[in-house]
């Protein structure tokens, strides 16, 4: 294991992690200035430093320990980056001691890179994962440089004249010379021909490298110089470039720097995932509400936080005078979904809009700042502080995303005031328009569907669904219900009690008895808390196995869902994106004192409790959707979102 | 939707300029009444009309319309019912006092303002059946007749006013038959294209008015394109040596074949029988002028011969939002054997019968029944399932085949939507 690699559980290979060692960030510099020369010495040590920022998954670079051809590759390598880095720092010329100049050289170089990649993590495109694969491979055979030479003196000679060549026209020399040679000086062997010839060829690349840096090193050289020290994206990429051997890597540079920013832009911010030891330690200092993260947790959904609960809210109801930034309506809010309070899509995203709604009436542009930017700013600090509290549903995403839009779209000659009284209205639109008439008129298409004499199956409690009963029996349609209900929530028990107030005949059984249930219905109705441009339905857990055994029964499944729920996101499976309840709510049964085999079992060591709290259902189990835009088939999501977002923009 | 029509094909094929088989000019009625030579629909469809029965089974309709029976199924027995030679000889003769009442009553709706002038007041229904009563007409192309005719007899004196008018005639216009989709879809259609301009609002009322009688006349005469349109469009998918299962009496279907025949495709055609109105046998007999080869099926040798087939080629009386259709009795089955079997299903519709609808089973729609004749009595006791049509679900489906180009069955709600939000 390399130095200042944490210990992480048991499976460590992630793919997405490849390449990005946020950890031995510190390490590297000391690790590299200290036993160089030793290193140079002793090729068994190549692997460790140079291979610290390979990734256990990634094939690591050829190492040439014989061959020849490295000696092409090698001088390209290194030697536009020690030019590049001593531009930046104070001349060390004619300093003999190899530590001293390793130390000034070498140490800014490993480590930026270390940092850029675990702040670009998860930002990038397919495409520039591939790049950056690339790159890692190349920056770390740039330190690994070193230990080639030490490897064989055919490398090592070749080197150290491609260097002299080359610095000679850059006017640095001397001290690139320094950094090899030091190297070069314990193992000195005769190996002449070979020599000779590594030679020959790593002068014709050395020419190569020199042309190639005739346009690319010194402009880059000034541009690196600020950018170590801002140790932001950029500089990773000209690492990248620099790192790439010879001609190619100039050409690509030139193209590639600038659309990599843009793309950057345009990308989504990256969701957090939290096996990320070091984003989760940062995010954790930033964070208002402190959780304590449940210890074991089930590998596959490591990606997604879960907290101890119940430790929160005292701690969090105690700090209430020293958050000041919080308008106390927000607070509230978040506390009660701190609490499960407010739970289902809609009462949550309406709690939080006119939450937002209290805190942009009390809202006071501060001086010398600007409504538009420093309002999105605050709304923005309410919503970390809700995903704090509990991770934001898609509905809420969208309902955050208009908001914003809203903000962004406001015209500047609006006074404080009126903007404010602005903003408010538009609230109340959107939760009317898209949440309170939405659902009126999906109750009416959906009650459409519903024939006398129907029987129909609910899975846990939607308030859509529990609206559109309600409305068939008003409206006289003779129908049963089958209200299906699993353990830990057991939501379905309060939708079963308000039903039966109002007279409807209901049926009650558990999930385990679906299949079961299954041959007498005519119909399902269930909720969904979002729906994915592919036409797969997120929503609580367990609808996707009673959709499954419906759709095997050939029972129509319709699913009742608002069009501001609709995300254009495609997503195949609930891993990726879910949430994580409380894993002790699936290890107790309440009121059941006899059974409590896993008393005391949840801090054991082989035991994962996985208390999911969403899941995916397949397009194909779904036959209609019903929105506020009719009733469409899932494939037509899209358009719907499509339609959608443009209306929004209009709005 | 209309303006994305795909009929810059028939423009392509327009200007290609083929001489021997002028392209059955896409025109209004009276000129494929008037014109005999398009090969056989058109005529034979013009001349069968069988004075006694059709007559009587229209007047039924028209009468008394007794809820249970389908209208829309009853005309469509009456112009596509079995065909025997005799009955057509007959039918010839009789053929030549009909026209004139035809040309009549074309020449009155085309004279603006002349629709129902004389005497008795206006009545949409009257109009719409009067429209159907031409058999080469589509119910949704009748509508929309019916409703140019309602915009040309309105009174009205302001924009408000005679949309009221329209919105009421075609409400009138729906519930007269409630089983016919294309009728629905094409008033519906009508509404949507006809009001749906806010230029018009700005207008002097009596140069806004005969702006829509325009766009009535031209969504008439997009909606007789529609049928070329496809027909070119399927060219494609049909090819030389290949055995083609169709099933009942479709004239796009009709059309279709024919087009393959005039590009000298060689093919051969398996006809279902399609009880209980026989239209199979119909479509046999023209198929059969055509020189096509054709064989006919009981309905229930759809299995049997399943594998011989390369394709399934059907009609439809309704598309509706999942991309499945309604059609005739007996679809669902032979797209399910197809399925299968792994055979293609194709739908020629035009897009005037999109409707909105979305059935989640056979049993939610609105029924429409067809009296039918087993030939024996039938004791009380036994109950007989008239239902005159049924619905084929969207993965049964392989292609659509409309003017609006070849669509995948998803791409019909995608239309829908963008048409009617």
């Amino acid at each position: 294991m390399p130095p200042g690699r944490v210990p992480h559980g048991a499976i460590r290979p992630r793919v997405r992690q490849v390449g990005f060692v946020p950890r031995n960030a510190q390490p590297e510099p000391r690790a590299r200035a200290r036993p160089y020369p030793a290193e140079a010495g002793s090729p068994p040590l190549a692997d460790s430093p140079a291979s610290n920022s390979l990734s256990p998954v990634m094939i690591p670079p050829p190492r040439h320990l014989s061959d020849n051809l490295s000696t092409f590759r090698t001088p390209a390598v290194p030697v536009p980056e020690a030019t590049r880095r001593h531009a930046g720092h104070s001349p060390v010329v004619g300093s003999y001691d190899p530590a001293e100049s390793l130390l000034g050289t070498s140490s800014p170089a490993p480590s930026p890179p270390s940092s850029d990649r675990l702040i670009g993590d998860g930002e990038f495109s397919d495409e520039s994962w591939l790049r950056r694969s690339n790159s890692a491979k190349l920056a770390s055979s740039f330190p690994g440089g070193g230990f080639d030479k030490a490897v064989s003196t055919a490398d090592l000679a070749s080197n150290v004249s491609a260097k002299n060549t080359t610095e000679k026209g850059e006017g640095t020399a001397l001290e690139v010379k320094n950094e090899a040679i030091p190297s070069s000086k314990p193992l000195k062997v005769k190996t002449t021909k070979s020599e000779r010839r590594a030679l020959q060829e790593s002068q014709r690349a050395a020419k190569a490298a020199a042309k190639a840096e005739g346009n690319k090193s010194i402009a880059a050289a000034s541009g690196r110089v600020t950018s170590v020290k801002a140790a932001k994206q950029p500089s990773q990429k000209k690492d990248v470039a620099s790192a790439a051997p010879s001609v190619a890597a100039s050409e690509k540079k030139g193209s590639d720097r600038a659309p990599e920013k843009d793309r950057k832009k345009d990308a989504p911010p990256p969701r957090m995932q939290f096996d990320d030891k070091s984003r989760v330690e940062k995010a954790k200092r930033r964070a208002v509400v402190n959780q304590t993260e449940a210890r074991n947790r089930v590998e596959l959904f490591r990606h997604l936080p879960q907290y101890e609960q119940g430790t929160q809210g005292p701690d969090l109801e105690s700090k209430i005078f020293q958050l000041k930034p919080m308008h106390p309506a927000v607070y509230k809010v978040g506390l009660q979904f701190l609490a499960g309070d407010i739970s289902g899509g809609n009462a949550r995203c309406i709690a939080m809009l006119q939450a937002f709604q209290k805190a942009i009436k009390d809202y006071i542009t501060p001086p010398e700042k600007n409504l538009n930017r420093d309002l999105t700013a605050k709304i923005s600090s309410y919503v970390s502080f809700f995903t704090e509290c509990r991770p934001l549903s898609i509905s809420m995403g969208n309902a955050i995303r208009f908001i914003k839009n809203r903000i962004a779209k406001l015209p500047l000659s609006l006074s404080e005031s009126e903007a404010k009284a602005l903003l408010c209205s538009d609230i109340d639109r959107f939760i009317n328009e898209k949440i309170i008439v939405a659902d009126q008129v999906i109750v009416r298409h959906a009650t459409t569907k519903i024939r006398d004499g129907d029987v129909l199956l609910t899975y846990g409690a939607s308030c859509i669904v529990e609206m559109i009963l309600l409305y068939a029996h008003e409206i006289g349609k003779q129908f049963r219900v089958v209200v299906i209900d699993s353990r830990p929530r057991l939501e379905g028990q309060s939708l079963l009690r308000r039903l039966i107030a109002k007279g409807l005949s209901c049926t009650y059984t558990h999930i385990n008895a679906v299949s079961y249930i299954m041959h007498e219905v005519t119909g399902v109705f269930l909720g969904a808390s979002s729906v994915f441009s592919n036409g797969t339905v997120y929503s609580r857990v367990g609808n996707a196995s009673v959709a499954m055994v419906a759709n095997a029964f050939r029972v129509p499944v319709i699913i009742c869902c608002e069009a501001y729920k609709f995300h254009e996101r495609v997503q195949l499976d609930s891993i990726c994106f879910n949430e994580l309840g409380d894993p002790d709510a699936i290890l107790k049964v309440p009121g059941r004192m006899d059974v409590n085999y896993l008393d005391n079992l949840q801090n054991k060591e082989n035991l994962q409790l996985l208390n999911l709290m969403y899941d995916a259902t397949p397009s194909e189990y779904v036959s209609m959707i019903v929105t506020d835009y009719g009733m469409i088939p899932p494939t037509s999501v899209p358009v719907i979102v499509r339609e959608y977002r443009r209306e929004q923009l209009l709005m | 939707m209309w303006r994305r029509s795909a009929s810059f094909i028939l423009d392509k094929e327009d200007n290609a300029a083929q001489p021997p088989p002028p392209p059955a000019k896409p025109d209004t009625l009276t000129l494929s009444l008037s014109s005999p030579p398009p090969p056989t629909a058109t005529t034979i469809a013009a001349t069968i009309n069988p004075p006694s029965s059709f007559s009587s089974s229209m007047a039924d309709t028209l009468q008394n319309p007794n809820p249970k029976i389908s209208a829309y199924y009853q005309t469509r027995a009456a112009h596509h019912g079995v065909v025997s030679s005799d009955w057509l000889a007959q039918a010839q003769a009789v053929a030549e006092p009909h026209l004139p009442e035809g040309w009549a009553r074309s020449g009155s709706a085309a004279e603006p303002g002349g629709g129902g002038g004389g005497g008795r007041p206006f009545s949409v229904t009257d109009e719409f059946n009067n429209w159907r009563q031409q058999p080469d007409l589509a119910e949704a192309v009748a509508a929309i007749r019916a409703l140019a005719a309602v915009i040309r007899a309105s009174e009205a004196t302001t924009m408000m006013e005679l949309e009221i008018e329209l919105k009421k005639a075609s409400d009138s216009l729906k519930n007269s038959d409630t089983t016919s989709i294309s009728l629905t879809a094409g008033c519906d259609l009508f509404m949507r294209y006809v009001t749906r301009t806010s230029a018009l609002e700005y207008e002097e009322f009596n140069s806004a008015k005969s702006r829509l009688i325009e766009r009535a006349e031209k969504f008439g005469e997009i909606s007789q394109k529609a049928r070329r349109i496809i027909a070119m469009l399927s060219q494609d998918f049909i090819f030389d040596g290949c055995t083609i299962l169709v099933h009942g009496f479709s004239r796009v279907v009709l059309e279709v074949l024919k087009t393959a025949v005039q590009n000298k495709k060689v093919f051969r055609v398996f006809c279902t029988e399609g009880r209980p109105d026989r239209s199979g046998l119909r479509l046999s007999n023209d198929l059969a002028k055509l020189d096509v080869s054709v064989k006919l099926l009981i309905d229930s040798a759809v299995a049997y011969t399943m594998d011989e087939v390369d394709m399934v080629l059907v009609g439809a009386d309704g598309v509706v939002e999942s991309g499945g259709i309604i059609n005739l009795m007996g679809t669902y089955q032979i797209a399910l054997v197809a399925h299968s079997m792994n055979k293609p299903v194709y739908v020629a519709a035009e897009s005037y019968k999109f409707a909105r609808l979305y059935p989640l089973d056979q049993k939610d729609m609105v029924p429409a029944e067809r009296p039918i004749d087993f030939g024996v009595p039938i004791p009380a006791k036994v109950e007989v399932e008239k239902s005159a049509r049924d619905y084929t679900p969207p993965q049964y489906l392989t292609l659509l085949f409309t003017d609006l180009g070849v669509l995948t069955p998803s791409v019909v709600s995608d239309e829908l939507i963008q048409l009617y939000l």
